[in-house]
């Protein structure tokens, strides 16, 4: 084994496979520094080179781009609240407030040790772990990962905010936009209301760009100011990585979660980043301030995430199992260049495993030194005016959103989890319950029905189910216990937040609404089809009526009531402007797609923003509207992509990209 | 609809540059096929990263090597649907120039066959280029208490478990065939591919599952030489004149019309068979299939076939199939024609059969129009 260890290192160290591995990483740290893109559109733009590559070569940039971009993708999180993919979206609770603090420095390099070192801890375990993991992988039964999918709900215990039936009602709103589209059973549809758009459900990224980067967007576009309230990057390098030598164990116990979870195929590794976080909370005794800026609440996420994507090379490997999104389009690729993942992965192809190991560990050191020299220019970012900024950002997210299926409705799903976002920020619905809810619920859901066809009820006395439950138990006790408030300082908070009962009162009731309305779609079903979104949805008719009970007759200190208009830190700023102006902008530009196609919609959105909102001058408008129009034309190219279309292309047959 | 320039991606990039040299070879198409500096879309209803796409791209750069003119070949995936968006898309917008071609899988067949209300293409209207057969092994654990392809007879009486991707997904063919040849199995669906359905085999909680031939010899021999898994029959291939022969691949195992006489004593037939063998075909031999918009002309699907003859012989082409395309030779001309028809075609009668026994047996309703 030693020898093939050495033979694969030693092939990887030739200056041709490095370059490749550079250009993978280079290409991957971009990739996740935009919000929204991830490892899907990443490996799809360097798919059509692969071509002819040497396979060793081919792999190494692969993998390049794969394990970097949770390094990456916490800028984003970091500097703007906005998490750069579905990775760190855990990363923003405390990430942000750091940043907001004036300790950005600190958060990131936190983030980039945590994001090595996981990435690091990932490739060892694998080394030692992929000679055995086949009979332990396949000790995961329907049963177990139904329970494992429970674990993973349970984290809304921590995540649940100052109001318990606020954050469970919000669970079941994600359960049930999870459960949209075809029921795992049977195969009829949920909750489509005609619109074939809502046939395979809801996307993963819509959901996340809606009800994280939308809400901050809009908040930003207010306050008329930069990003950083104090000076940008702030001092603190050295903080950040003592912070996190003084956590060490943290991150190695993160790590080993992240990879355990990311080697488990079925589960998918998009809650990775909360199932870490909400470790952290549970098991942090002294002076915890989580949601408000705690280093630990990055230092957790960011070990995890790295770590997850090692492990999920194993199943990829060993299986030919794609663990997630980015996985299968990491497997495609390794059947292109003509290797088929199997057995033999472990026997007589153990060479190219290693390689594929050490090809990881490489890439993690490569990925956080460069974020490293990157922060300080990418820092500054956030002190431009965020009129500037805005713009692309939105422009940005509206690329990465309609990448989910390349149609105009993408935009109007994001328009539409955006509002909804919005108004859970402002009304303290913690938004990280509707996200677990929704990742969580179709594996809840299949993995059970699965369980109870294979095993029957006495699934529940296996022993791996009992562990697990067990685990979930103390998830739970431990959870609730040490629940995270994120949404801002408490006290007098409440009090008066009171005076705007009637619209938060108004807010529960149209979720309550969307509980009712997916009662009834469940009538039509079939009892396998209708099962699981009537028990969600009695259980959040339940605790919307008890949080409306709360709202209606609670004290006037009662922690069911929030409201960020009234208690944010922006209040009695002057230049705030009008709440709805970043939902009205975002409107425009899908208005405008609908009429004239994507691409024509953005120049004009752009043009119209700098100069009405912004009052740019002509020349910095046209400058900024050619750079961006040329950069999106030149991402869209290179992806081969068309935009989605309007009334426009609809009449008349129009040359790409306008087409 | 007014014709204007038919420009496409690289083309509008390239305009300014090439918009003389363009305009030349435009005017020189008429008389001779040349795609020369045009870039053809190739669409993919699918997304990254999974078979069709992965079977998209493995072609694309030797089409664009063979392809009169040598020009770009592009994969574009337009997802969504469960394959229906990218070719109704397909279906309302391409023109016959040749600069733009579907590839369709068994999932793109299935729901045209079964009628599903989102379905608005019409196969009938297309052209074939190419068609790209597949096959695939079913085996059973030997906790069954079978021990060779001989004993299928065992399994009568017994309850059978099988991890199905969901009634109308290509695991209807399974579930067809078995439910003829008078099989007992219980179908558990929700699965995410056959990948996941083998490891439930593997996890001991199925014990009959089928996957396709190359990741059959890659998976599943090892498991057949370490005795935890018994081979039962291959699906079979057809021979030129449309016959279910045994699989070149597997010569020594029966093809599922054998299994089915073991089974029952009877050669394979009646309307049952008929409604089996309609999308087995759609599912397997002619799983994936490439093709021109209507009104294309011959000199383009010629074009097109003279391209994929030569790129076969390609060095490139000889060291990758086999990882792509398992072990079966794609095919153009007659032999794609008559799987093209036998695969998109089926009669009212049969399709009716098909859908009154998934309502009733399975509860599948094919969505609302």
């Amino acid at each position: 084994m030693i020898d093939t260890l050495m033979t694969a290192l030693a092939t990887l160290l030739t200056l041709e496979h490095m370059a490749y591995m550079l250009l993978g990483v280079s290409v991957g740290l971009v990739i996740g520094v935009i919000p929204g893109l991830g490892g899907i559109a990443g490996l799809s733009l360097l798919v059509p080179f692969l071509y002819g590559m040497d396979p060793i070569s081919a792999l190494g940039m692969l993998i390049g781009l794969v394990a970097v971009i949770p390094t990456s993708d916490t800028f984003s999180s970091v500097m703007m609240g906005i998490p750069g993919s579905s990775a760190s979206q855990a990363t923003v609770l405390d990430g942000f407030p750091l940043a907001k603090q004036g300790q950005a420095a600190r958060a990131l390099s936190a983030a980039f040790i945590s994001s090595l070192f996981g990435g690091i801890v990932g490739a060892f375990i694998l080394t030692f772990f992929v000679l055995i993991a086949r009979p332990l992988i396949l000790m995961f039964g329907s049963a177990e990962l139904f329970m494992l999918a429970l674990f993973g709900l349970s984290m809304v215990a921590v995540l649940a905010g100052r109001s318990l039936p606020k954050g469970l009602a919000a669970a079941a709103v994600g359960l049930l936009i999870g459960s949209m589209g075809a029921a795992p059973a049977t195969g009829e549809f949920r909750m489509i209301f005609g619109t074939e758009y809502l046939y395979d459900g809801i996307p993963l990224v819509i959901i996340g760009l809606g009800l994280f980067a939308i809400p901050e967007i809009s908040d930003l576009l207010r306050k008329n100011a930069a990003i950083a309230e104090r000076n940008a990057l702030g001092s603190g390098w050295f903080q950040g990585l003592r912070d996190w030598w003084s956590n060490l164990f943290l991150s190695i116990r993160c790590s080993g979660f992240g990879c355990m979870i990311g080697a488990i195929p079925g589960l998918g590794g998009s809650v990775v980043d909360w199932i870490a976080y909400g470790h952290a909370v549970q098991t942090t005794k002294d002076n915890p301030h989580f949601g408000k800026g705690d280093i630990r609440g990055v230092i957790a996420p960011e070990s995890a995430n790295n770590a997850m994507q090692g492990g999920a090379l194993l199943p990829t490997m060993l299986f030919g199992i794609p663990g997630s999104g980015s996985m299968a389009v990491f497997l495609g690729g390794m059947v292109l260049i003509g290797i088929e993942p199997g057995p033999s992965m472990m026997g007589p192809d153990l060479n190219i495993t290693y390689s594929i190991i050490w090809s990881l560990a490489l890439a993690n050191i490569m990925g956080a030194g460069i974020c490293m020299l990157l922060a300080q220019p990418i820092s500054k970012l956030t002190s431009v005016p965020f009129q500037y900024l805005a713009p692309c950002m939105i422009a940005l997210i509206c690329f990465a959103a309609f990448q989910a299926t390349r149609d105009l409705s993408d935009l109007v799903a994001l328009l539409a989890i955006g509002l909804v976002g919005i108004m859970m920020k402002r009304f303290g619905w913690p938004r990280p319950a509707l996200l677990i809810g929704f990742v969580l619920a179709p594996q809840a859901e299949t993995f059970f029905y699965q369980a109870l066809q294979f095993n029957g009820w006495g699934f529940l006395t296996r022993p791996g189910v009992l562990i697990i439950g067990a685990l979930t138990l103390a998830s739970i006790y431990f959870g609730l216990k040490n629940r995270v408030d994120d949404t801002g300082p408490t006290g007098d908070a409440a009090v008066t937040s009171h005076t705007s009962r009637n619209v938060q009162i108004a807010f529960a009731l149209a979720m309550i609404g969307f509980f009712a309305m997916a009662l009834w779609d469940a009538l039509d079903h079939s009892f396998l089809g209708a099962v699981f979104p009537l028990g969600v949805g009695v259980i959040g008719v339940v605790f919307g009526g008890i949080l409306l009970l709360h709202l209606w007759r609670g004290h006037a200190d009662h922690p069911a009531f929030f409201d960020y208009e009234i208690v944010g830190d922006h209040v009695g700023n002057e230049g705030n402007s009008w709440f709805w102006t970043g939902p009205a902008w975002l409107a425009g530009l899908v208005a405008g797609t609908a009429l004239v196609g994507f691409y024509i919609a953005m120049i004009g959105f752009f043009i119209a923003f700098l100069r009405l909102r912004a009052r740019a001058s002509w020349l910095r408008t046209l400058i900024m509207t050619v750079a961006a129009a040329g950069f999106i034309l030149g991402l869209a190219y290179m992806l081969s992509l068309n935009f989605p279309s309007g009334l426009l292309q609809a009449s008349y047959d129009l040359p790409w990209p306008i087409r | 609809m007014t014709d204007f320039i038919t420009t496409t991606r690289r083309g509008a990039i390239g305009l300014a540059l090439g918009a003389a040299a363009a305009f030349c070879f435009g005017t020189a198409a008429s008389a001779e096929v040349s795609f020369e500096g045009k870039t053809i879309e190739w669409i993919i209803p699918f997304s990254a990263g999974g078979g069709s796409d992965t079977w998209a791209r493995f072609n694309a750069p030797l089409l664009s090597k063979y392809l009169p003119g040598s020009p770009t070949v592009v994969v574009v995936n337009e997802l969504g649907g469960g394959s229906t968006k990218g070719t109704n898309l397909f279906a309302a917008r391409a023109k016959p120039d040749g600069l733009t071609i579907l590839g369709t899988s068994g999932s793109t067949q299935f729901p045209y066959l079964l009628g599903d209300p989102r379905v608005r293409y019409e196969y009938a209207n297309w052209k074939i280029v190419m068609a790209s057969p597949t096959g695939g092994v079913v085996y059973t654990s030997p906790s069954t208490g079978v021990t060779s392809p001989a004993e299928i007879g065992k399994l009568a009486g017994q309850k059978l478990i099988y991890a199905s991707q969901g009634a109308t997904s290509l695991d209807l063919v399974p579930l067809l065939g078995f439910k003829q040849s008078g099989l007992e199995v219980q179908h558990v669906f929700g699965f995410k591919g056959r990948g996941d359905g083998r490891l439930a085999f593997e996890r001991g909680e199925t014990n009959i599952d089928y996957q396709t031939s190359s990741a059959y010899i890659k998976n599943v021999q090892p498991l057949v030489d370490a005795g935890t898994a018994v081979p039962l029959f291959s699906w079979g291939v057809l021979d030129d004149d449309g016959n279910l022969v045994r699989d070149p691949t597997f010569p020594d195992l029966p093809h599922f019309g054998e299994a089915y006489q073991t089974m029952t004593g009877n050669a394979p037939s009646g309307p049952e068979y008929d409604a089996y063998f309609a999308f087995f075909t759609a599912g397997f031999p002619a799983q994936k299939m490439v093709f021109l918009p209507k009104d294309t002309s011959q000199e383009i699907v010629d074009a097109y076939q003279a391209a994929i003859t030569a790129m076969k012989a390609d060095p490139e082409y000889q060291a990758n199939k086999e990882a792509v395309l398992g072990t079966y030779e794609q095919v153009v001309g007659k032999a794609a024609d008559a799987l093209f028809k036998k695969g998109t075609v089926i009669s009212p009668e049969l399709r009716k059969q098909v859908v009154d026994m998934l309502a009733a047996d399975y509860g599948v309703k094919l969505g609302e129009d």
